[in-house]
């Protein structure tokens, strides 16, 4: 606990209980601003988007000693307050109060980066004019240290007129003095006439002036350039971006098999002991068969995904992943697209909606639209499910580069290989048609390499769970206790029909004459349509169909697909998935950010074309083959 | 790269993308649009500062730069664009 006797503004005028004080933290990009916001806030905190535009808004509450509780906005990165973009329009409209619904904020924290102040400087002229009490906290104090640069913050306050404060976001160093500030306790220097400054050199050759005296910027930053040399070499370069690849596939596909065991065990084992606990009826039935089995055989699927999460965590937070988008983006650009669209496409194999949401950094209009429509083609985390399913089912384990690459793992990377060659095929296509643009620039800063912590990570992670979990709990539990209804009426003598004769049954074998080409029958055809809403809901859906048969039940999911699916279905299934757009919040959020419904729409039309197609011409090639 | 085979054309302008790998030059102005060019500003890439080329994406193109303790990267398209001061 920090001691707060050294502020005596703190406790005589306490502010009116009416509402709680708002604190917006603005700066550029890369400043640090959402590790300090995650670090004030934790988990008390939600992402929603400003209304009407597509800029993602996160809120989020701290509490401070004396239980007294603040909102935190963190604000879009910006490197100016000239409304030019739409999160610079944002930002200058929340910071002067025009933003509708959203009242002023009662003070600032204005974070920049401390190793590189000559050039971050230049934002706090007019922020500081806006006049709202603000916080100069100099993030990276740690590195600043290493690189031998110095800062003398009191100097720096005097010129500037306002608190300024060492900080190390990632650290936790200095926060006390934010804590303290967020509190309305800091004493404020006197204020000083700052200049009105239009063009980016005036603002530069002010930065300079101010910064003078209380400022020795640190060496380069060395071992950045070093691994530069390295991770951007001519041979070594592509080499280790391939390698990276491919390891995080591989431990994605072995690394998590024995946590999914532990989970489904855990599942399994839970739901029989509630079986022979709870009376005999139709409502533990339900629980059992319907609740338990079919959000357990999702909720198996939680160490995959995490794991998933987690390397894009890693590549994210180090600073590689700016330089993936460097070596990709030539190869991107023959398809239309630049290496920004890498950063959210890579997130697409997590999950699209992120993805979308992260495709606000492309400037170009349509290369960012092109990279919403394809990003659902890329191998999204609710696939996997699935995936693993019908591989483990069909195709039997075995080395295939010596330890390094197994069949199934080999089959898991030809599917996301097929999914990335199909969303570069229809970037390609939206490109040169409806999406056509001139050169498109690429601009990118590359952030210093910076061990990732374990805090930021597991923030993450608990988030990423935190979403996966609620959709387990609201999507997947109603489909599945739908499903089950479905599945046992109408009542025959007083006791389920077989599921043949079911309401699910009678729907499954309406769809069966539409995707029996594919290889299909009723029951996958069941499963095709609950998964509309997400695709990892056919595995429930099938587990909950297989736990009314005694027999499918003892000998689990993956034999009793065996008997339901050919080998060539089996291939048709997994095409067929690759291409399907079977997610509502996906959807959902394309009609969010593009501002309509002819964009979702257009992609749930193109991607179901492709999927029966694709699924099509697989079964009758599987055919052949096998 | 670019060679003046022709001496009765003037000299090509001095361009960010004409430098080598570790050399270094003055930037003197943008042949840009100016949403651009401010963009470039921005990040650090002002007339008057010196800016030292790096490595890139294999092929080169496109590159990093190194201005101010940064590390900019930009296509050969936008570098071509970027005049350097004559020394």
């Amino acid at each position: 606990m920090e001691n707060c006797s050294s502020c005596p503004a703190a406790t005589p005028t306490a502010p009116p209980k009416a509402r709680r004080r708002r604190v917006a933290i603005i700066g550029p990009p890369n400043s640090g601003k959402s590790t300090l916001f995650n670090r004030l806030t934790g988990l008390r905190q939600k992402v929603a988007n400003y209304p009407g535009v597509t800029v993602e808004q996160r809120v989020g509450q701290t509490r401070l000693r004396g239980r007294q509780a603040v909102d935190l906005l963190d604000l879009p990165g910006i490197y100016s307050l000239e409304p030019r973009s739409e999160d610079e329009q944002v930002t200058r409209d929340v910071l002067t109060g025009q933003m509708p619904g959203m009242p002023k904020p009662d003070a600032l924290i204005l974070i920049l980066d401390a190793t590189s102040l000559t050039r971050h400087l230049a934002l706090a002229a007019p922020v500081l004019h806006l006049g709202l009490p603000t916080l100069v906290a100099l993030n990276m104090a740690d590195e600043l240290r290493r690189r031998g640069g110095e800062m003398d913050t009191a100097a720096l306050a005097g010129e500037l007129g306002a608190p300024v404060t060492l900080i190390s976001a990632a650290h936790g160093e200095g926060l006390e003095t934010v804590r303290e500030f967020l509190s309305g306790a800091v004493a404020v220097p006197a204020p000083v006439e700052l200049p009105v400054l239009q063009d980016v050199p005036k603002c530069r050759a002010w930065a300079a002036r101010v910064s003078n005296g209380a400022y020795h910027a640190p060496a380069p930053p060395e071992w950045s350039r070093r691994l530069d040399e390295i991770f951007l070499h001519p041979l070594a370069g592509p080499l280790i971006f391939a390698l990276v690849v491919v390891a995080v596939f591989q431990s994605i596909f072995s690394g998590a098999v024995p946590l999914m065991n532990g989970v489904e065990a855990l599942v399994s084992r839970s739901g029989a002991w509630l079986g022979t606990r709870l009376p005999d009826t139709a409502w533990t039935a339900l629980l059992v068969e319907g609740v338990w089995g079919g959000v357990g055989s999702v909720v198996v699927f939680l160490p995959q995904i995490l794991l998933l999460f987690l390397f894009i965590g890693i590549l994210e937070d180090s600073g590689y992943l700016a330089r993936a988008a460097l070596i990709v983006d030539r190869t991107m650009a023959r398809f239309g697209l630049q290496g920004k669209s890498f950063i959210p496409l890579l997130s697409a194999y997590a999950c699209a909606v992120p993805a979308i949401l992260a495709t606000r950094t492309i400037e170009d209009k349509r290369d960012r639209m092109a990279t919403i429509l394809i990003a659902p083609l890329m191998t999204c985390s609710a696939r996997l499910p699935v995936y693993t399913l019908v591989i483990a089912a069909f195709l039997p384990e075995r080395p295939l580069l010596g330890p390094f690459l197994g069949t199934r793992a080999a089959a898991m990377l030809g599917l996301y290989v097929l999914g990335f060659l199909a969303a570069l095929a229809t970037a390609r296509i939206l490109k040169s048609s409806i999406l056509r643009s001139r050169g498109t620039s690429f601009l990118m800063e590359l952030p210093s390499y910076r061990w990732p912590t374990l805090r930021s990570l597991g923030l993450r992670l608990l988030d990423r769970a935190r979403v996966f979990l609620r959709r387990a709990g609201t999507v997947i539990l109603a489909v599945a206790i739908v499903l089950w209804i479905l599945a046992h009426v109408p009542l025959e003598n007083g006791r389920p029909a077989p599921i043949e004769r079911s309401v699910a049954g009678t729907i499954g074998r309406t769809v069966e004459p539409l995707i029996a080409p594919l290889g299909f029958n009723w029951k996958i055809g069941i499963g095709l349509i609950t998964s509309l809403a997400a695709r990892e809901v056919i595995v429930g859906t099938l587990g909950t169909i297989y736990g009314m048969e005694a027999e499918a039940q003892s000998a689990g999911l993956q034999s009793a697909l065996r008997k339901d699916l050919t080998p060539a279905g089996a291939v048709a299934l997994l095409i067929f998935f690759a291409f399907a757009m079977q997610c509502l919040s996906t959807l959902a959020v394309v009609r969010r950010e593009t501002g309509g419904w002819k964009w979702p729409l257009l992609q749930f039309g193109y991607m179901t074309a492709l999927a029966y197609l694709g699924a099509l011409v697989a079964h009758r090639v599987a055919l052949v083959w096998m | 790269m670019q060679l003046t085979f022709n001496k009765k054309r003037p000299a090509p302008a001095a361009t960010l993308a004409g430098l080598a790998r570790g050399e270094h030059g003055i930037l003197e102005a943008f042949d840009l649009p100016e949403d651009l060019a401010r963009r470039l500003m921005e990040l650090g890439l002002l007339p008057g500062v010196e800016v030292r080329a790096a490595r890139g994406a294999p092929g080169g193109d496109p590159r990093v730069y190194h201005v101010d303790g940064a590390s900019i990267a930009l296509r050969r398209e936008t570098a071509d664009r970027v005049r350097l001061r004559r020394p």
